[in-house]
């Protein structure tokens, strides 16, 4: 079970739970604002941009290439920048906390 | 906003990505009565893309990716007549009729009826084994399930992306699979002759064989095995053949209810038909593109989800257009083609071979010096650099695009 909270640009916390699937589909089931997932996660759309919170990013880990490529030109990239349909949902990221991107 | 809807309905049919979409936009702007989706096909909601791709090379018995979890129609009050055919709108009754001749009221309808695969008129084809489309959740789960050790000789119809994702799936699977193309070459209606070429050679490092100019005239089926004819006096056995040679658009209940239709289901940039209280969306309409400025006709994700939440703004009251660029994707293999915009029209093609990457290329389609749309092979730099020049009709110097020792950056072309 992994504890993972979202932090929407209104300045909403989400926090959810989850075992298996990936990032975005947990956001998508729990109606984070700003997360789409328009093309059902497979690094095409980019509309599941997060902004790791620092202190997690050591347990989230760094993009692909395709999925860095995808970000690189995103105008609101940043270093800590990750698609979060290619999060997969694991013990390894409990407590995590992602804000979602413009 | 809600004390308005609390006692309206909104019926959808159609319950694929355009519907499904729709639905949960809809509730998210503030609509509060019912939301009633109809589908003929009984299985829960799921992603089409994936059929043709991960899904069919995947375990057998595994669930398909559905487009929605099950309990967020139950909080989103989102209702879903799954496997119920509707068979008429009555404009005048505000209504509709199921097939098994019950009736539902709606205030707002919104039809996303998509399409169904063209059967083409081949003699012997009806008759023929093992002959499937590539639409549904069902084609996917009897191909894979006709796919054993006797039978594993493909031929594929059609040469689109339809035919070459399954091509590449079915090969995975260990299946020997020709793909009969009636045109010169594959791809030949969505790309320009280098991504033909590319594919071409792709699918044959592979094992798969890619016919031109093979125009299927009879299937004979003799005791165990499918012989399918072709007009130059070829013909190929087949175990399974899988027919992908495009889509009837399902506009027969919007034509039948009197409604406007051209090359689709015609809607105006709300997604709205030509009756006030109903719309159409995804695959089955025929809808203004404000970049490229013409009415067109889409079959892709990306068009089905941003007219979705477009028409559930307009519903709710908010005033907004639809104005996107097309984007679409295909994976075949190991290989991630992304591309965008439209290229219909163009006149040249820039094609980019990156230097410091493996397989790594792209092909920029121009009208004049209009950038149109970009196909990019493992290139997602490119595929997004293109998606932010076509938006916003970027100049782009096109002997820096044509030279390839210099890199993708967002100035590098400018």
């Amino acid at each position: 079970m992994a504890k993972i909270t979202f932090l929407t640009s209104d300045n909403e916390t989400i926090i959810t739970e989850a075992t298996t699937g990936n990032v975005m589909e947990l956001a998508v089931q729990n109606k984070v604002k700003g997360i789409d997932g328009d093309c059902g996660g497979v690094c095409s759309c980019a509309t599941c941009h997060v902004h790791v919170e620092p202190a997690s990013w050591d347990k989230v880990g760094a993009p692909s290439q395709l999925e860095s490529d995808m970000l690189e030109f995103d105008d609101n990239v940043s270093e800590f920048s990750r698609l979060c349909c290619q999060i997969d949902v694991s013990d390894a990221i409990d407590g995590i906390v992602l804000n979602v991107a413009k | 906003m809600s004390t308005e809807t609390s006692n309206k309905i909104c019926v959808v049919i159609g319950a694929s990505h355009a519907g499904v979409n729709f639905a949960f936009a809809l509730r998210k702007e503030g609509w509060e009565g019912e939301i009633i989706l109809f589908d003929r096909d009984p299985e829960f909601p799921y992603h089409r893309p994936p059929l043709s791709k991960a899904y069919l090379t995947s375990e057998e018995g595994t669930t398909q990716d559905l487009l929605f979890p099950k309990q967020n129609y139950e909080t989103d009050r989102v209702s879903l007549r799954l496997g119920e055919t509707v068979s008429s709108i009555n404009r005048k009754e505000k209504s509709i009729t199921i097939s098994d001749g019950s009736v539902q009221q709606y205030d707002k309808l919104v039809l996303t009826t998509g399409a169904r695969p063209f059967i083409p008129p081949i003699k012997g084809l009806n008759t023929a084994k093992r002959v499937f489309a590539m639409r549904t959740a069902e084609d996917a789960i009897n191909i894979r399930k006709s796919l054993n050790k006797y039978h594993n000789k493909v031929v594929i119809i059609g040469g689109g992306y339809i035919g070459l994702e399954t091509a590449a799936s079915l090969s995975k699977l260990g299946a020997s699979v020709t793909v009969l193309e009636r045109e010169e070459r594959v791809l030949s209606r969505v790309t320009a002759p280098e991504m033909s070429t590319y594919f071409k050679e792709l699918h044959q490092q592979h094992g798969v064989s890619l016919r031109s100019n093979k125009n299927v005239t009879s299937v004979d089926f003799n005791s165990y095995i499918n012989e399918v004819q072709c007009d130059d006096g070829s013909s190929y056995k087949a175990d399974i053949i899988i027919v992908g040679v495009g889509i009837i658009v399902n506009t027969e209940l919007a034509e039948e209810a009197g409604l406007e239709i051209e090359n689709g289901i015609k809607v105006d940039a709300n997604c709205k038909t030509n009756d006030e209280d109903i719309y159409a969306l995804g695959d089955c309409t025929f809808h203004y593109n404000p970049h490229y400025k013409k009415y067109i006709r889409l079959e892709s994700v990306q068009n089905a989800v941003d007219q979705a939440k477009v028409a559930a703004k307009s519903i709710c009251g908010e005033a907004v257009t639809y104005n996107a660029i097309p984007w679409f994707w295909s994976d075949q293999y190991d290989v991630k083609l992304q591309m965008v915009g439209l290229s219909q029209g163009y006149n040249h093609t820039i094609k980019r071979i990156e230097t410091d990457r493996d397989n790594c290329q792209s092909v920029w389609y121009f009208k004049d010096d209009e950038l149109l749309a970009v196909d990019a092979i493992n290139n997602a730099k490119a595929y997004m650099l293109g998606t932010r020049f076509i938006q916003k009709n970027q100049k782009i110097d096109k002997h820096k695009l044509s030279d390839i020792s210099i890199a993708i950056t967002p100035t590098s072309f400018i």
